[in-house]
């Protein structure tokens, strides 16, 4: 076994577990932080495929804005408690069959896939290269996310300004 | 290197570097804090325990050991239990990518990422998370408040760092620690660069919630804000989340703006030592001269001065270095 598989298991483990408290938790609170531990394992997984990049945003947008936005807003609509209306998850059964019906599908696929590997060298310096692929190749992208960005935060002054 | 070994350095780092936070960052940074404040109130400061009251603090933090755990009545025993332990980790991961100095056999770093400002700010903004844990999990209005200030400044001010950082990093052309101290041979980017470097040094005052941005645990509005309900070693860790998180942001500060490592005759780790005392010395006095803000005056500072002014440096910045120097 490598320390690789290890690394895998284990943060797969963790991811499993704090997913399984986020959508079974009846506190809305926890939930929300239990995803801290969730989105960490993913920047785990991120660091495994050497795509640091990807990680240190995965922990700057995820794990410390998302969560907090998440926080911020319970603590806000439900009158700083989070627990005036209890989650109860009344379709914990179609729930799970979706689930399940989604991971035997995700196993097959998985198992079916010949994988490319060897498909090229990672350069030496990332954030460059990605750089360099979201001014070059991916403009169009670049560029449509950005009016997105742009769309949602007119959007936002907008529903915030309403009052005057 | 095989896994196990690299699995085994990070634990002895770990160690490490939280003992060299508690005892330098936490423990001699309230001793140094309580001499200032004092000298700077025209007071002594303590002065009984050990020589000039150098043990202090060894002192208090042994009482706050003994201490019981108080855990206040329909508190959420699980988020306040665990929010102590996500503000000082979040703080020690920081120092993952701060280089101490430099060595005959490379930089006395922990790991140069080569995303390592990418890796502090995005570390840096995970105290947050467990600041709004205490804060809920408390159970009390007060510690409540604390939290929701707390994210509303730091989630204002992390953008303005952010800005700063990429100046730097269009600076150097790189995200790389090392790199960028490897690129202030010549000129300090705090020199080159003095707009970020004020806009990372008000950023960074906010980010570690201090005078005159203490919102967040303003002792006559919120009692001490989300950790009034801490007791005993509770409390101390907190302590040695804010000041661990101080220590690597003035670390950071002279990464980035003050050369790192680099000066004249003495050794590098020493010179690194001295710059991060003066900006530590710069934050506390800063603490003790001004009075606090207003929330509604902190939150306006951030997106109306702080915000548009770091933008436009980072623009000039662009273009300076693509079409008049190119």
């Amino acid at each position: 076994v490598t320390g690789e598989a290890i690394a895998f298991y284990v943060l797969a483990g963790a991811m499993l577990a704090s997913g399984v408290v986020v959508v079974t938790s009846p506190n809305i609170v926890h939930s929300a932080v239990a995803l801290v531990p969730a989105f960490l394992g993913v920047t785990g997984l991120y660091i495994l495929l050497h795509a640091e990049f990807v990680a240190g945003v995965q922990v700057l947008i995820y794990a410390g804005a998302i969560t907090v936005l998440i926080l911020f807003v319970i603590m806000l609509t439900q009158g700083g408690t989070g627990l005036q209306f209890p989650e109860r998850n009344e379709q914990g059964v179609i729930g799970f069959a979706v689930a399940v019906a989604l991971a035997a599908m995700l196993a097959v696929g998985v198992t079916h896939t010949a994988w490319g590997r060897g498909g090229g060298t990672l350069p030496a310096y990332t954030p460059g290269a990605i750089g360099q692929s979201f001014l070059g190749p991916n403009l169009l992208l670049f560029e449509g996310t950005s009016v997105v960005l742009l769309v949602s935060l007119i959007g936002a002054i907008i529903i915030a300004r309403k009052e005057e | 290197v095989p896994w196990y070994v690299e699995l085994a350095r990070a634990v002895v780092g770990t160690a490490v570097v939280f003992s060299g936070v508690a005892i330098i960052a936490a423990m001699f940074g309230v001793l140094l804090e309580r001499k200032i404040s004092g000298w700077i109130q025209s007071r002594l400061g303590p002065k009984h325990v050990g020589p000039q009251g150098l043990l202090q603090t060894i002192a208090d933090t042994i009482k706050l050991l003994q201490k019981e755990h108080i855990v206040p009545r329909h508190a959420d025993t699980k988020i306040f239990a665990t929010a102590v332990l996500v503000v000082p980790l979040a703080a020690l991961l920081d120092y993952v990518v701060i280089p101490f100095g430099t060595t005959r056999w490379g930089p006395l770093i922990f790991r140069d990422l080569n995303i390592g400002v990418l890796y502090f700010a995005a570390t840096s903004s995970l105290v947050v998370v467990g600041i709004l844990m205490a804060g809920w999990g408390s159970n009390n209005k007060y510690a409540l408040l604390g939290g929701l200030r707390s994210a509303a400044q730091m989630v204002s001010y992390e953008i303005p760092m952010g800005l700063a950082l990429i100046t730097v990093a269009l600076l150097a052309g790189s995200l790389s620690t090392v790199t960028i101290v490897n690129a202030q041979r010549h000129l300090w980017f705090g020199v080159a660069q003095p707009v970020a470097f004020l806009i990372f040094l008000i950023a960074a005052t906010a980010e570690v919630n201090r005078v005159p941005f203490d919102l967040v645990e303003a002792e006559s509005e919120l009692v001490a804000g989300y950790f009034s309900e801490y007791s005993g070693m509770r409390f101390a860790l907190f302590q040695l989340g804010e000041y661990g998180e101080m220590f690597a942001m003035a670390g950071m500060a002279v990464t980035l703006f003050l050369g790192g490592w680099r000066g004249p005759i003495l050794p590098p780790v020493l010179w690194f030592v001295i710059k991060l005392y003066a900006l530590i010395f710069v934050f506390m006095w800063v603490r003790w001269t001004l009075p606090r803000f207003r929330i509604d005056q902190l939150l306006g500072f951030s997106w109306k001065v702080l915000i548009p002014v770091s933008l436009v440096n980072l623009v000039v910045t662009a273009f300076v270095l693509m079409v008049v120097r190119p």
